[in-house]
């Protein structure tokens, strides 16, 4: 993005809050307060060396100051940027621009949702909307799913394909102890599981559970005297397209073409130099547009690309390495554990999962319905 | 300056009471603009004009939601001719017969009570 310094600052703590199913009366705020606990320890700096927070969830109308006053900060910098999913991709430009003109030094970027104890509903209130609201559509389901009737129809993408997005996520997620999913997916199984909106299943469609995070960033100069090394925001990149689907200018591209633009840019970097790749999947579309938009396949190559167990473990690209929102976990607005899984992948800590050698990571966060693209790069020492 | 006497939406509802699709076209851009607004996304300018639709359309995308409970129905996107696109749904055939690239006649939709007319399409008949 413009005017941002390509490594000037690093994320040095990640952790995850409970997730799952929470603790009855488990507020988002205190699932925020139990991420940001656990990645300060995760890096050695302690509460009150915290001076900016970021944070965003639907549970909250004012997040950021129901936070300030949980934490005891009140003249931290904050920014409650609220755009779906992505927004915690698009708080690291933020918490990177922040702490590069001197606002913060150590910023905190958190999430925290009980959808899956209060309900979907409940947790995450729909605004009528005159134009859509009547038809009844079932969102955000519906709208991804007319996106991939629209891929469908013009590329050949077939409803195998959409599955195998599925089965290469519950592939990964059986490595990855803090998965919800705990069994083996099939083809077959997907297809034939209970229809949500064409051509999905209920096994296309992210999870509905609890949970929450938080992202520690500071400067590059206070990150090398951290516990653990560095990891640097290499490049961050960001496009809204449009807030409601029937106003998408085109139903299979998506904004990550102009957000994966701005953040190869900056990090000086293509498809083809990065090692791992988070990918937003709240629906099996979405690793498929993904991987088309930010330019590791050709636009339309996205179903036969992912095909023959590509991003699967083991294959030639590892994608959503820890079972994706589609097996691991899925809150409501999973851009968070996105960031949180590349850098354990760049640091090695992925135990069972582990991407041998990786320095690289792109993560791309989809907010709304295909609607807010935020991408982010990420890197070892290595690659600044 | 005076305040606006009427809303966008409140115009488009009241077109739609006498049966009619109406959108907007801004002469500065050259384009349609839908879903109504005060001002032109494009230019900035606050010179709309209200069309009325031919009210006939292309089917651009097509999905059947299955509720919990009750029938399968369905949800479209529908290129109007005119150069503006809109959810809806497509009656008169069952939901799982919609087509991408089907041809398709808007009508007014009455659901009585407290809830606006929304605008449904169905098949052309083929020539």
């Amino acid at each position: 993005m413009r005017g941002l310094q390509r490594g000037g600052a690093a994320i040095v703590g990640v952790a995850e809050s409970d997730l799952g199913a929470v603790a009855e009366l488990m507020s988002p705020i205190d699932l925020m307060a139990q991420g940001i606990q656990r990645a300060l320890a995760d890096c050695g700096l302690t509460l009150p060396e915290v001076d900016g927070l970021f944070c965003a969830t639907t549970q909250a109308r004012t997040s950021a100051m129901s936070l300030v006053e949980y934490l005891g900060l009140p003249n931290a910098y904050t920014d409650s940027t609220i755009v779906g999913g992505s927004s915690f991709e698009i708080h690291v430009a933020h918490a990177l621009a922040a702490i590069t003109t001197g606002q913060c030094s150590v910023a905190v970027i958190a999430y925290g949702s009980t959808q899956r104890t209060v309900g979907r509903r409940a947790a995450s209130v729909r605004e009528y909307n005159p134009y859509e609201t009547p038809f009844k559509p079932f969102l955000p389901a519906s709208a991804y799913a007319l996106a991939a009737s629209r891929h469908m129809h013009q590329f050949g993408t077939t409803r195998e394909q959409l599955a195998e997005v599925a089965v290469a996520a519950r592939q990964w997620a059986l490595l990855n102890p803090a998965a919800w999913e705990k069994k083996p997916l099939t083809v077959a199984e997907v297809i034939s599981a209970h229809p949500i909106s064409d051509p999905f299943t209920v096994r296309d469609c992210c999870l509905v559970t609890d949970g929450g995070g938080a992202v520690i960033m500071t400067s590059v100069e206070r990150a090398k005297t951290l516990k653990k090394p560095p990891i640097y925001v290499l490049g961050c990149g960001q496009s809204i397209t449009h807030a409601t689907i029937s106003f998408m200018p085109d139903l299979t591209v998506t904004g990550a073409v102009e957000s994966g633009r701005q953040a190869y840019a900056m990090a000086g970097m293509r498809a083809k130099d990065i090692d791992v790749v988070e990918l937003y999947d709240a629906f099996t579309l979405n690793p498929i547009l993904f991987l088309e938009d930010l330019g590791f396949c050709a636009k339309g190559e996205g179903g036969p690309f992912i095909s023959g167990g590509r991003i699967a473990p083991g294959g030639a690209l590892p994608v959503n390495t820890n079972g994706g929102g589609l097996s691991y976990c899925h809150p409501g607005m999973y851009g968070l554990f996105l960031l949180i899984e590349a850098v354990r992948q760049l640091r090695g800590e992925g135990g069972q999962r582990q991407v041998a050698g990786c320095e690289t990571a792109i993560v791309h966060g989809n907010g709304g319905v295909l609607s807010a693209q935020s991408t982010v790069i990420l890197g070892t020492q290595a690659t600044l | 300056m005076d305040n606006a006497p009427t809303s966008p939406l409140a115009t488009y509802l009241a077109h739609l009471e006498q049966g009619h699709l109406a959108y907007q076209f801004s002469p500065e851009a050259a384009a349609p603009v839908f879903f109504p607004r005060v001002i032109c996304p494009k230019t900035g300018s606050t010179n709309l004009q209200w069309r009325i639709s031919a009210g006939l359309g292309t089917v651009h995308s097509t999905t059947v939601v299955h509720p919990q409970q009750g029938a399968p129905y369905n949800i479209a996107l529908i290129d109007v001719d005119e150069g503006f696109r809109m959810m809806s749904r497509v009656e008169d055939v069952p939901p799982e017969q919609v087509r991408i690239g089907m041809r398709v006649q808007f009508r007014v939709h009455r659901p009585g009570g407290d809830e606006p007319p929304c605008p449904v399409f169905t098949p052309l008949d083929p020539a």
